[in-house]
């Protein structure tokens, strides 16, 4: 949208005295490069990349080669822990009114300290406006980029890299957000951009799109009329009008016309006949409000009219909304909705964008960033360090926020993962796969149980961080401000449930994981996890010499039992962290006893049984959960035994930490060390028949449409035909529900009460999970 | 009679073709209402005759005669209900057929103010009997349908008369106080496709509130007079020129009002410009629209009816451009001398045969 000279024009020179939070905005600028800016009318849109210095937890083996065997290695530490700096790479997206750009150019180009830039890509109506400033100020040659190729590139980024970016908009539902799940292929779709006049795209793929059509009504329409009408100058204000106005006063409705529903054509008798058609045949004074109302129908429902006809004539389905005119405003989402719905009869559904005022900005980035394949990665929403939808952005009530002295601004930052995601290849439907059991955003009772529940763990959290740098001073003050970073977030979730999608626990425990990254609590749990998994390896040959002894079926029995009882340790469920703090002997045979007796809460063991007595599984992919007890002396024993019926077994483990569950690289060294002792395990490894391959997660949940493309090969490589999910996090938390094309195994502890209570059991309830999916849906 | 939102539209035939014995046997009252329907133009302040329009010699239920064509505002009903009171237009036990909206609405009021029953008819099946009917009639004088040749040539542009013998399909837009947008198939077999509700209720309606006139010919008037680059925001003042990437010329309107955002574009503009701009946004909205059902429809002619197109060159003009430019010559826009009587004429058709 082109700048309006006059309204704006006041406020550009405003407040050059303001400070910015430089904690806060533009952060990592000293290694920023790249920039790209995207100027619209009134909010100015900044793009750029960085590398971050991130600590990162690191294990390494120590050279026991000296060494005959394990007892001989009482009392060192299995192996050392040390921290590193490690460079990740991260897009910064930041949003603030016209009127601070030049504050916030002086801020970059004093702290913008070694970048080898020389160009910044600049896109939207106002970037000829500020070419001059912006050259001037950071020395950077403003090179212009299509509005529309930015718009478009910016939106499938976001739509392939982001989950849940697209959502439903129900003003009246519990939820007013319905997100949507993010399909595996984004194309085709169409894209109605409604800034001052309206543009319809039609994208079919990556680099294919074009513009079908548009119309001249659009926001520019709604502000420059309602201006003349109501004598009203701001855009958002004409909104707040139009939100109490009644349209009935001024439109023509049928039953106006009619004096009831014109019953033949199906036309009720509140549909509007003819917009503005009363204030032609009555001569009278009609009310601002209910002017900026009608007025706001009568081009919604015409935006929302050819946006139908264009998508029937194209044959498209899905149709995403942008431009300012919707931009964070319920209003206009409302009456869009409306008007699809109302035009498609329900068939069509009006999609709308967590990160829409984002996309030009985005788009001119990758235009500038094409050098560096940033397609070629995945990317994921740094929680910690992105606003969130309707968070108090710029776009809301700026008048009113400017007057507090306080610098609002709307920030996105997105981390590129050095693994490219991919799904499942064992899903049964990838496009309706809904990692999530419970959608917190929509179940208000589970959403104030877990918030609770967070909050009350955080003090807990902070005291581990703490005590995992005892030998770093200042981490007592990094963990405080985590903790205010926290809890900050809980509070904002607390009333913005839908900030960055569905509220989930899965969500919640992300949001906490980045916000530990942010200061530098890379691992809490490192030292924790060394100790326990120290521990239990002294038990390993205990534990696998005494299953040996059993018969047959109690074998099974008692692998699967230590497979759940070692499921008891985690310090992930607090019941559960409570006992271990006070009573670090809790061993691994009272964890038996704690457990549930059969019949379990979900109880197919007997199934199981029966399937482990027919033909070995070709290929067990078993997605782990905790270090110590669980992994050594539960899950071992386990696939020791799935080994020697002959079937391969693929342990996935997380790339990176995640509270004490055992990362890939922890578990490398406890395989070594179990392999050293057991020539089942030392065999399987030197055949191959025992891989060990990251997820690509760093969440104590698992999403199985983001998994690491290595996994996902050697899956299909191997012919993988039974999956087994272990823990609360992957198999409660997350795919209790999802269906996959193979056998698959979900068991678990339900080591919380309330979580119990709700699926009908009580604490320590087990799940074992035995799903065989029938024929049909294996055709699938 | 067609009884609109805005407007209500009447037609009355009158037989010509009176013996001296019928004379006789007419009652009082019938005589007094045909001299004031045919003696006078003007009814009261509102109430027009199109003479222009009228149709002489036809016949109808086997009498020949002459078609009158009247309208007057909606609001006026009362007034109009009153006179047939007093004129004692129930003593006459002739039905009337009524059709729009407004037949049903008013229907009580018809049978209590002035003693009538009404034939209630919907208002589509009426448009399209009425056009059908029209067109087969219209054999002299100045052609009933005609279209704009060179559209796009404001030097070359010129009305021109079109054969509508073999009319199906057609898209059929009737445009009033709002549109509604019919394809035809043949004569009994139609369906709405879809409506708007800006059509020429908004056009007056803003321009009453924007301009503070208060009939449809003020608000044209100054429509006629205005410029509406001022106040649309044109693609050029956007690109430069035109924005080549999408085809889009740099004269058409991207933003209509589009410059109305700025306070001092806003203290520039006269009346005339803001009528002008809005005759032109619900002009070429309806344009979009039509081009769009077309489309879907696969149909290439559409035929413009309704009053909105009264006496207004200018929108007739900017449709029949809009229609051929955006579909590249595809789409041809065609318009009917009896623009907003069709609904009326339609009614009449159905008059259960008198004799």
């Amino acid at each position: 949208m082109a700048l309006c000279g006059g309204a704006d024009r006041g406020s550009h020179s405003m407040d050059k005295s303001i400070t910015l939070p430089p904690d806060e905005i533009f952060r990592n600028l000293e290694n920023a490069k790249r920039f790209a800016i995207d100027i619209g009318g009134s909010l100015t849109k900044l793009a750029y990349y960085s590398t971050v210095q991130h600590q990162v937890a690191k294990v390494r083996s120590f050279d026991h080669s000296a060494k005959v065997s394990l007892q001989e290695t009482d009392g060192d530490p299995l192996y050392e822990i040390s921290v590193q700096e490690e460079i990740t790479a991260r897009l910064h997206f930041i949003k603030f009114e016209n009127a601070y750009i030049e504050t916030c150019l002086d801020f970059i180009k004093d702290h913008l300290v070694n970048t080898e830039t020389k160009v910044i890509k600049a896109t939207g109506g106002g970037a000829h406006k500020f070419k001059d400033l912006i050259e001037k100020k950071l020395k950077l040659k403003v090179d212009k980029e299509d509005e529309m190729t930015c718009l478009i590139k910016g939106c499938n980024f976001v739509l392939k890299n982001i989950p849940h970016e697209a959502f439903v908009y129900a003003k009246h539902a519990d939820s007013e957000f319905r997100f949507q799940n993010t399909h595996p292929d984004i194309f085709p779709y169409m894209l109605i951009n409604i800034g001052s006049g309206v543009s319809i795209v039609k994208v079919e793929a990556e680099d294919k799109f074009e513009r079908i059509g548009g119309s001249s009504i659009g926001g520019g329409t709604f502000w420059g009329l309602g201006a003349l009408l109501t004598k009203t100058k701001r855009f958002d204000e004409l909104l707040q009008l139009a939100s109490k106005g009644q349209h009935t006063n001024v439109d023509m409705l049928v039953k106006d016309i009619y004096g009831g529903a014109y019953g033949s054509l199906g036309l009720t008798g509140d549909l509007i006949a003819s917009s503005f058609g009363k204030s032609a045949t009555t001569d009278k004074e009609f009310s601002k409000e209910d002017m900026a109302k009608s007025l706001l129908h009568m081009i919604s429902n015409d935006i929302g009219q050819l946006a139908c006809l264009y998508a029937k004539l194209h044959n498209l389905t899905r149709v995403y909304f942008g431009g300012f005119f919707i931009r964070g405003h319920p209003v206009t989402m409302h009456t869009i909705t409306y008007s699809i719905n109302f035009f498609t009869k329900g068939e069509v559904q009006a999609l709308f964008l967590r990160h829409e005022g984002y996309l030009g900005a985005i788009g001119a980035f990758l235009k500038g960033a094409e050098e560096d394949n940033p397609n070629q990665y995945s990317w994921e929403e740094n929680y910690a360090g992105s606003s969130g939808l309707m968070s108090v952005s710029p776009e809301l009530n700026p008048v009113q926020r400017a007057r507090s002295g306080t610098f609002p601004f709307d920030m996105l930052e997105m981390d590129r993962l050095e693994r490219q995601l991919v799904n499942l290849p064992l899903l049964q439907d990838a496009t309706s796969y809904i990692p999530d059991t419970v959608d917190l955003t929509e179940d208000a009772l589970a959403r104030e149980y877990w918030l609770y529940c967070f909050e009350e763990a955080l003090d807990g959290v902070v005291k581990r961080a703490i005590a995992s740098q005892k030998d770093q001073p200042e981490a007592v003050e990094r963990a405080e401000k985590f903790r205010q970073k926290y809890r900050h977030k809980l509070q904002t979730l607390r009333h913005q449930p839908f900030a960055y999608g569905s509220l989930t626990v899965r969500s919640l425990l992300d949001t906490r994981e980045h916000c530990l990254n942010e200061f530098n609590f890379p691992d809490p749990y490192s030292k924790i996890k060394q100790k326990e998994n120290d521990m239990a390896l002294k038990y390993y040959l205990k534990v696998v010499k005494s299953v040996e002894e059993l018969s047959w079926e109690q074998r099974q029995f008692t692998l699967a039992k230590g497979l759940l009882a070692g499921n008891v340790f985690d310090w992930g469920a607090k019941a559960v962290s409570d006992v271990l703090e006070s009573d670090p002997e809790f061993g691994f045979e009272q964890a038996k006893q704690q457990l549930q007796e059969r019949p379990w809460l979900v109880d197919a063991y007997n199934q199981w049984i029966e399937r482990l007595k027919g033909p070995p599984h070709k290929c067990a992919l078993f997605f782990v959960d905790n270090s110590g007890i669980d992994i050594i002396l539960g899950v071992f024993p386990f696939i020791r035994e799935l080994l020697i019926r002959g079937t391969e077994v693929v342990l996935a483990s997380n790339s990176g930490p995640a509270l004490n569950d055992v990362t890939n690289s922890e578990l490398q060294i406890l395989t070594e060390r179990i392999a050293a002792m057991d020539p089942v395990i030392h065999a399987a490894l030197r055949e191959d028949r025992l891989a060990l391959v990251q997820n690509g997660s760093s969440s104590p949940c698992l999403d199985l449409s983001r998994l690491d493309k290595v996994l996902a090969t050697v899956i299909r490589e191997r012919g993988t035909d039974l999956v087994i999910i272990e823990g609360m996090g992957r198999a409660i938390h997350t795919n209790y529900y999802a269906m996959l094309s193979c056998e698959s195994l979900k068991l678990a502890v339900i080591k919380n009460s309330w979580l119990a209570e709700r699926l009908g059991g009580k604490i320590f309830s087990v799940v074992f999970k035995y799903e065989v999916p029938s024929k049909a849906q294996e055709q699938h | 009679m067609d009884i609109g939102g805005t407007l209500v539209k009447l037609v009355y035939f009158e037989p010509k073709d009176i013996t001296a014995e019928e004379e006789q046997e007419e009652v009082e009252s019938l005589k007094s209402i045909r001299r004031y329907l045919t003696s006078h133009t003007a009814y009261g302040k509102t109430g027009i005759r199109d003479v222009h329009l009228e149709l002489s010699d036809l016949i109808l239920w086997g009498r020949k005669g002459n078609l009158h064509f009247i309208r007057f505002p909606t609001h006026e009903l009362p007034a109009f209900l009153l006179m047939g009171r007093d004129k004692h237009f129930s003593s006459l036990h002739t039905t009337l057929c009524a059709t729009g909206g407004g037949a049903f609405k008013y229907e009580d009021d018809f049978r209590t103010m002035a003693n009538l029953q009404l034939l209630k008819l919907d208002e589509l099946d009426c448009l399209i009997k009425g056009v059908m009917y029209i067109y087969s009639v219209v054999s002299s004088g100045p052609p009933e349908c005609y279209y704009f040749e060179h559209p796009t040539d404001p030097e070359r542009c010129e009305q021109k008369a079109y054969n509508l013998e073999d009319p199906y399909p057609l898209l059929l837009v009737n445009i009033g106080s709002g549109v509604s947008i019919l394809a035809v198939y043949s004569k009994d077999n139609y369906k709405r496709v879809t409506g708007t509700s800006l059509g020429g209720g908004t056009f007056l309606g803003l321009c009453c509130l924007l301009t503070g006139c208060s009939t449809f010919e003020e608000a044209l008037a100054m429509a006629t007079e205005g410029e509406s680059t001022c106040v649309d925001k044109l693609v050029r003042d956007i690109y430069g020129g035109d924005y080549e990437r999408f085809g889009l010329p740099g004269w058409a309107v991207a933003s209509s009002f589009g410059n109305m955002i700025c306070k001092e574009k806003r203290d520039s503009v006269s009346k005339e410009d803001l009528a002008r701009a809005t005759l032109v946004t619900i002009t070429n909205n309806i344009g979009s629209i039509t081009r769009m059902c077309a489309l879907n429809e696969n149909i290439e002619r559409v035929v413009f009816v309704g009053n909105f197109l009264r006496v207004n060159t200018l929108s007739m003009k900017l449709l029949s451009y809009a229609l051929d430019y955006w579909s590249k010559g595809q789409l041809k826009a065609l318009f009917l001398r009896h623009e907003g009587y069709f609904g009326a004429v339609g009614a009449l058709l159905e008059l259960p045969n008198p004799s």
